[in-house]
């Protein structure tokens, strides 16, 4: 490394999705010649198929570029990208802490979401100098000025010499890149100190095992050092550090205020511990760098395989998905209804969605998942302590002294013209407004306490459907408060299905009890007998439907002695078959788990 | 070595509104269809078979011309051995046939008829789209009756658009008062592609309700069987020793050779059919004389469910030492699971030599038949 660290910058894109984070990133690293345009493929830093169809980034990454600056000197720039949604705000704040500056894009036509500022908040915490930049303004509706105003009214910072880009078309890249070297400080620290190291990401790699992503604070790391997990006291020799470039590139040595590598043949990202500082092993650092929490998983539910043979794939393919995910949680679990699976939990519903998805995509596995539910505390009358996070487990009300769930404070952004529909929906999902802001005459910041629960049962859908898409999301977890929470029980033909119970809560449960029945009516195929559909609170029915029974199946006539496709109608009856849970003596499509899900 | 002879006729004057069988209203073709037919039959010249059961069904055989169905009959004589006790079988719409017809037919040797009357309501052959009306239909079979006829089948429909029981009811009554050998009643299916089916779709075809639709069916059971018809498969009704041979060997696994467009085969395992399409199947015969557009090897694990779905469409049931005769293994040792399940349904039930579906069986024979599926 033959540039000083006067000379080098760490900074990350604070952006909501969709404003042009990656495409800005995408330019810089052309700008820099880091990457060839022939070798560019849009929005390099979006690694994972599922996030270039989403346009979000799930993982934090990190890319190093070198930029000769107006003043002819080079510069390293290290941007590291920070996931763009709330379920992962822990992470986003250490790569925030990993950096001395930050890109604050906001999209001239939309100004400032609700992600943007709770971000925007977190990286002034941590004393990041902040550059506003505005982009799409080759857009006809762009309009720079009011995005200026909202960056001055609603975060307090000074938008004058907010820079103006197109990141489409490549418009203000170069006043991007000297805005970086001009105004973020170098990162300081010591070469001379104990190692500190901070990691903001990892990923498993198979030849390589665990790769720590770091800001080296203090010290100097490389190969063949012996280092320490200050948090689980591990210790390891390392084989390799090195740079992004954007691909990882071995390097001798990383110094102080450096962005990159370790890897240490760590076998399991769970001992690289996001948030976790890195030592020296022989001469281990005093303290380790403030903020280290361990990932804890919200959100739970229940992931079975469709088919039963599937059981072991899904073990080695969570297995897997866990090696480069350590706040993924899973343990083996037992239904009557859907026989082996497994209990997993996520930061949140997002982080739900991207594991389904994975698991569905990259591992080829069908699944059938429960109601998400959060944890509840629930205090027995024996004094009892207990948290459940799956209905299987809710003890019987008469034991039940108080129950406590999870409350956090949302923020929501939204136009003035939807604040009515937005504040009918936040009552109706248990909340109490706390306060509402005007940022201007156009737009409002809503903020209530509201139960977690509510927020990962429906509420982001439809908050997009009742606003077009035009309210934000933030929220923040604040505590426990105790709720009225029942358990819900479906029963089909007279039996609980457990796969289909979920917790919920008292004055919510007649509604939820008569959709569920409605909707399994439509989804139940007819059998030969009658099957009832109930939605039960302990012994007492609150709702029933019933699929009304088949009268015949059978086909009448044979043409001709064409057996081929009499043939094929009951292979096709067969494969339909195949694919449904036996419970008792019903038959239940796949469609009926999704039911449980999503209510409109 | 006896096989059943099935042979495709794939025209039609106008075709009925519910059909989705092989058949084409395009009958500037049938002088060309008729030559390769013949092609085809002439093939199996030298052979060695000694058929037991002819078949002619369509569409509808009867719309050619007396000469065609002469010279298509000697040429089958001359091609194969037909038993002197085989049955002869040919389908006819009442609507295109006169007492010359079935003098012809008589003559060259056919000694079954098939008649579709289908329904006796005229307003319900109308929505049906069949070209006769009852008179007509009513008329031919006192002549075919005359002419000396002694083995008829008719065929008879239930679940119609706009049909109530008390006119499938009617049916069976008058139908009764004829004494025919056979009767066959089929329950409506609508099919895609078909008049029916887009009716269907637009919610426009008052199909009778399910519970009306099975009432038919299990009245038609009791009636039929009260004058002394014998139930014999699941659509098929017969006097003593009438059952219709051809039918019999489909369900009893034996081997048949289907002739013409589309028609389908089972012959050593293999089930195989020719070209659907006319011009395509005369294509075929004119170049390579086989006109196959499909074959399939039959293994093991299918042979054994044909043979089941099949044998259990028989009201005496599937044999289990048939069963047994054919694939060297007890029933049991196969389907000793499933045959336990479908008992305890109340859908199956067996006896020393017999395993057969129960009553609730017959409405809910493809979810018995779906178990046996490899």
């Amino acid at each position: 490394m033959s540039i000083p660290r006067e000379r080098i910058r760490n900074f990350c894109i604070i952006a909501h999705i969709d404003h042009g984070k990656s495409t800005l990133a995408d330019r810089l690293l052309e700008h820099t010649n880091t990457i060839t345009e022939r070798k560019m493929e849009n929005q390099v830093l979006d690694k994972m198929d599922l996030e270039k169809e989403r346009g979000i980034t799930i993982k934090a990454k990190a890319v190093r570029m070198i930029y000769k600056a107006a003043n002819g000197e080079e510069y390293l720039l290290n941007l590291i990208d920070t996931p763009g949604h709330v379920d992962f705000t822990y992470e986003v704040s250490r790569s925030l802490a990993a950096c001395e500056g930050a890109l604050l894009v906001v999209d001239a036509t939309q100004g400032i979401e609700a992600q943007t500022l709770a971000n925007t908040y977190l990286a002034l915490e941590h004393n990041l100098e902040i550059i506003p930049v505005i982009n799409k303004i080759d857009l006809q509706s762009a309009d720079p000025d009011e995005a200026k105003r909202e960056i001055e009214d609603i975060i307090g910072l000074g938008a004058e010499d907010a820079i103006l880009t197109s990141a489409k078309i490549g418009k203000g890249i170069q006043e991007v890149l000297e805005a970086i070297v001009q105004r973020i400080p170098p990162p300081e620290g010591r070469h001379e100190s104990p190692l500190r190291a901070l990691i903001f990401d990892s990923l498993y790699d198979s030849y390589k095992g665990a790769v720590a992503f770091v800001r080296v604070l203090d010290g100097n790391i490389q190969p063949k050092q012996m280092i320490k997990m200050m948090s689980t006291g591990k210790i390891f020799e390392v084989t390799e550090v090195g740079v992004f470039n954007p691909d990882m590139q071995a390097v001798e040595i990383l110094g102080a205020g450096e962005v990159g590598y370790v890897v240490a043949s760590i076998k399991n990202v769970i001992d690289t511990r996001v948030g976790d500082t890195i030592t020296d092993a022989d001469k281990p650092a005093k303290e380790p760098l403030p903020g280290y929490k361990k990932a804890v998983p919200m959100v739970f539910c229940g992931m079975y395989p469709a088919e039963g043979e599937e059981y072991e794939n899904l073990k080695e393919a969570l297995g897997k998905l866990q090696l480069s995910d350590a706040s993924l949680f899973f343990e083996p679990e037992t239904s009557a209804a859907l026989g082996f699976g497994f209990r997993c939990g996520f930061l949140g519903l997002l982080h739900m969605d991207v594991i389904q998805e994975r698991l569905e995509r990259e591992y080829n596995l069908n699944l059938i998942t429960t109601a998400p539910s959060v944890i509840f505390k629930i205090v027995k009358t024996d004094g009892c302590k207990i948290d459940v996070d799956n209905p299987t487990n809710f003890p019987d009300p008469a034991e039940i002294e108080y129950i406590e769930e999870p409350y956090v404070e949302a923020s929501i952004m939204l136009p003035t013209e939807y604040v009515g529909t937005v504040m009918d929906l936040c009552q109706e999902k248990r909340g109490t407004m706390r306060d509402m802001e005007y940022i201007n005459e156009k737009r409002v910041i809503l903020r209530y306490d509201m139960p977690l629960s509510e927020i990962i049962y429906d509420l982001f859908d439809h908050l997009k459907s009742r606003t077009r898409g035009y309210a934000s999301l933030d929220y923040e977890l604040t505590g426990y408060k105790k709720s009225d929470m029942v358990k819900l029980d479906i029963l089909l033909n007279g039996e609980v299905v457990d796969a289909l119970s979920f917790i919920v809560h008292k004055d919510r449960v007649y509604n939820r009890g008569r959709q569920i029945t409605e909707k399994l009516k439509d989804v139940i195929p007819r059998h030969m007998f009658e099957v009832p559909i109930q939605a039960a609170i302990g012994g007492k029915i609150i709702a029933r439907e019933t699929v009304r029974a088949l009268r015949k199946n059978v086909l009448a006539k044979c043409y001709g002695g064409d057996i081929t496709r009499k043939k094929k109608l009951l292979e096709k009856q067969k494969e339909g078959k195949k694919r449904m849970r036996q419970i008792g003596n019903v038959e239940l499509p796949q469609e009926a788990f999704m039911a449980i899900l999503k209510m409109d | 070595m006896s096989i059943a002879l099935y042979i495709h006729i794939p025209f039609c004057v106008k075709k009925c509104n519910y059909c989705d069988f092989n058949s084409f209203e395009a009958l500037e073709l049938i002088p060309a269809y008729l030559e390769a037919l013949k092609k085809e039959i002439s093939d199996l010249k030298g052979k060695g078979y000694t058929v037991s059961t002819v078949y002619i069904g369509g569409g509808t055989p009867t719309i050619l011309k007396d000469e065609e169905l002469v010279s298509l009959l000697e040429i089958l004589h001359q091609s194969v051995h037909i038993t002197s006790d085989a049955e002869v079988t040919i389908e006819a719409n009442p609507g295109t046939l006169t007492r010359q017809k079935l003098l012809s037919l008589k003559t060259m040797g056919i000694n079954r008829l098939s008649l579709g009357l289908q329904a006796y309501q005229n307003r319900l052959l109308k929505i049906m789209g069949r070209i006769h009306t009852v008179e007509e239909f009513e008329k031919n079979y006192e002549t075919a009756r005359k002419i000396g006829f002694d083995n008829i089948n008719v065929d008879l429909m239930f679940g119609l658009p706009e049909q109530q029981v008390e006119d499938f009811y009617k049916t069976l009554e008058y139908l009764v008062g004829l004494c025919p050998e056979h009767i066959s009643c089929y329950a409506l299916s609508v099919e895609d592609g078909t008049p029916f089916y887009r009716l269907w779709q637009k919610g426009a075809l008052p199909l009778p309700s399910e519970e009306d639709e099975r009432e038919m069916y299990h009245r038609a059971v009791e009636f039929l069987t009260g004058k002394g018809y014998n139930h014999y498969e699941i659509s098929n009704f017969a006097v003593s020793k009438r059952e219709s041979k051809h039918n019999m060997v489909y369900w009893s696994y034996k081997d048949y050779l289907g002739l013409g467009a589309g028609a389908h085969s089972f012959f050593n395992n293999e089930r195989f059919y020719n070209y659907t399409l006319i011009p395509a199947y005369i294509k075929s015969i004119q170049k390579s004389s086989s006109a196959v557009a499909y074959l399939e090897k039959i293994c093991i694990e299918e042979q054994q469910a044909e043979f089941c779905f099949l044998g259990l469409r028989l009201l005496k049931g599937l044999s289990k030492e048939a069963f047994c005769r054919r694939f060297n293994k007890e029933i049991t040792q196969v389907y000793g699971n499933v045959i336990g399940k479908l008992k305890k349904q109340g859908l199956l039930r067996e006896n020393q030599k017999y395993l057969k579906l129960t009553t609730q069986g017959l409405d809910f024979a493809n979810a018995v038949f779906v178990e046996f599926m490899p």
